[in-house]
């Protein structure tokens, strides 16, 4: 019975699809999430989710519902706002995260007029918003996925260095060092890409989701960021297996299935984290002699 | 041998000088106090050295050094304490000009962070991740990072400030050191007894230049009262300078 509810499921190609693209996004989009936490830039995440959008309709304008058109279309605009908005807050007084929500704002409009204006079905604007209804996946969504997931990963480990010494002393970084600004650049295109992988895996409204929860969790269970990103891979991958899951079982879209239990251990990890969990906050047990 | 060379420099914020007209060198291994009131320029000149700011007008000269291959310890650094991230591996960022972006870090690295570690007294708190820090174990772990640095020239922008006696006379102690070793230090501070003691040379600084040279004919009474007149507000009607660019 048990086995039948956690195996059936992946008897199907389209979901064995499903889990194996999101074994590539948690790769990828774990340690992207906890860099986005760690330079306080989750929610600047979560609204470059809907940069992307105009691309993506754009792509689905000229070639209907192509992966391959969708993704370029959302490189295109992911890479054009994230470019944008880092130039309008060095050219001007305005600060970045003022002018990434002007542009986003503008893009967002811009997407949907697109895609009210070319004319969608019902059960095409679900999978575009959420994910695919009881996590069935084609081919094509699988490659790109994991095709992005390789790239990013192979140039985070790139400019991992800067990119850490960014985060914890940019003044340091720039006194010895010209790469400041290419690695932050660098981190926003690898932003946009895996922002697209979860548009594809979990929809447009969501996708961002296994980006930013997982690095929540992680962060409640260590002071070690190596170990951080660990977790956050970890996280991101019971949260994208259990929920494959649930919308298999349920028939739900995979989007909110995914978000809704990487949210169900981020309640956990918030109570019971030994990194300042509440309980833990509650009862801290005595101090010590020394 | 000159290190750095000032000439007529000007250095400020939106036309408005925050250093006015100093000209002058610093010889290869000298060890130079800057002495000033608050806002009298000495932040403003250090970052003017290390490169972070440009000049409004006249030039720094490095000796054909690149601005990056000066170790630079700013007043307030902008470390974001909460990050996750250890005593080790912020001490090993000083390899940086060394390894850059991906060079490995091999056993003899090791040893010298290890060193370096010790020379600061923190031996024993490698693993302790930077939010646990005192003021002073930070200020212990920023001069380590230093001694890393291994660079020719180094600036110190008010190491001391809200230090204790004992974490200052440990870590004047690294800066005698480095003096030894011919490199060339420069340091904002406060305490004039501490520069009386250590400094060979001083440049007294309230915005112009009010006297550059060895430390006991510099901190004369009649100086320091001089540099204490300084006026601090920038004046926001103020005509453009008269004095022009010497060629």
């Amino acid at each position: 019975m048990l086995s039948q509810f956690l195996f059936e499921p992946f008897g199907d190609t389209s979901v064995r699809h499903s889990l194996a693209a999101i074994v590539a996004l948690a790769f990828s989009a774990g340690p992207i999430g906890v860099f986005l936490m760690l330079r306080r830039m989750s929610l600047v995440g979560d609204a470059m989710s809907h940069a992307i959008l105009p691309g993506v309709a754009i792509g689905f304008l000229v070639a209907g519902l192509n992966v391959f058109a969708m993704t370029l279309g959302g490189l295109v605009a992911g890479l054009v706002i994230a470019l944008l908005a880092g130039a309008v807050s060095r050219a001007t007084t305005l600060q970045e995260d003022a002018s990434l929500a002007v542009l986003l704002l503008l893009s967002l409009a811009l997407g949907v007029v697109i895609v009210t204006l070319h004319g969608i079905d019902i059960e095409q604007l679900m999978t575009f918003l959420f994910g695919e209804t009881a996590a069935k996946m084609n081919t094509d969504k699988l490659l790109v996925i994991s095709g992005n997931a390789t790239i990013s990963l192979v140039a985070l480990a790139l400019i991992y260095r800067p990119l850490v010494l960014g985060c914890v002393d940019p003044g340091f970084l720039r006194s010895v060092s010209h790469s400041d600004g290419i690695a932050h650049l660098t981190f926003l295109a690898l932003l946009v890409l895996n922002l697209i992988n979860g548009f594809h895996a979990l929809g447009t409204l969501l996708g961002v989701g296994i980006i930013i929860i997982p690095a929540g969790i992680a962060r409640f269970w260590t002071r070690d960021i190596s170990m951080m990103i660990v977790l956050a891979i970890g996280g991101a991958l019971i949260s994208g297996w259990a929920g494959i899951l649930f919308a298999f079982h349920a028939g739900i879209p995979s989007g909110p299935a995914v978000t809704l239990i990487a949210g169900l251990l981020y309640i956990g990890s918030v109570l019971f984290g030994r990194v300042g969990g509440l309980v833990w906050r509650v009862f801290p047990g005595r101090h010590l002699e020394a | 041998m000159s290190e750095l060379r000032f000439h007529n420099l000007t250095l400020g914020y939106e036309r408005h000088p925050a250093v006015h007209h100093l000209s002058g060198t610093v010889a290869s291994g000298a060890m130079v106090a800057v002495v000033g009131p608050n806002g009298a320029g000495k932040s403003t000149l250090f970052r003017g050295v290390v490169g972070a700011i440009k000049p409004l007008a006249g030039s720094i000269e490095r000796d054909g050094r690149d601005a990056h291959e000066i170790a630079y310890l700013p007043q307030v650094a902008d470390i974001d304490r909460t990050f996750p991230i250890n005593v080790y591996d912020m001490v090993a960022m000083g390899l940086w000009r060394s390894k850059g972006p991906l060079g490995g870090i091999a056993g003899t690295d090791r040893h010298g962070i290890e060193e370096a570690i010790a020379a600061v007294g923190l031996t024993g708190f490698e693993e302790r991740s930077i939010g646990t820090l005192s003021g002073g174990q930070m200020q212990r772990m920023l001069f380590a990072r230093l001694l890393i640095q291994d660079a020719r020239i180094i600036v110190l922008d008010e190491p001391f400030t809200a230090i204790d006696q004992r974490t200052t006379a440990d870590l004047m102690n690294l800066v005698q050191r480095w003096h030894s070793e011919r490199r060339t230090v420069l340091a904002a501070l406060h305490d004039i007894n501490l520069v009386k003691a250590n400094f060979p040379d001083t440049l007294l600084l309230a915005r112009e230049p009010v006297a550059w040279g060895a430390t006991v004919d510099v901190l004369t009474p009649e100086n320091l009262n001089k540099a204490r007149l300084m006026c601090e507000a920038f004046d926001d009607s103020a005509e453009a300078c008269a004095i022009r660019e010497v060629a």
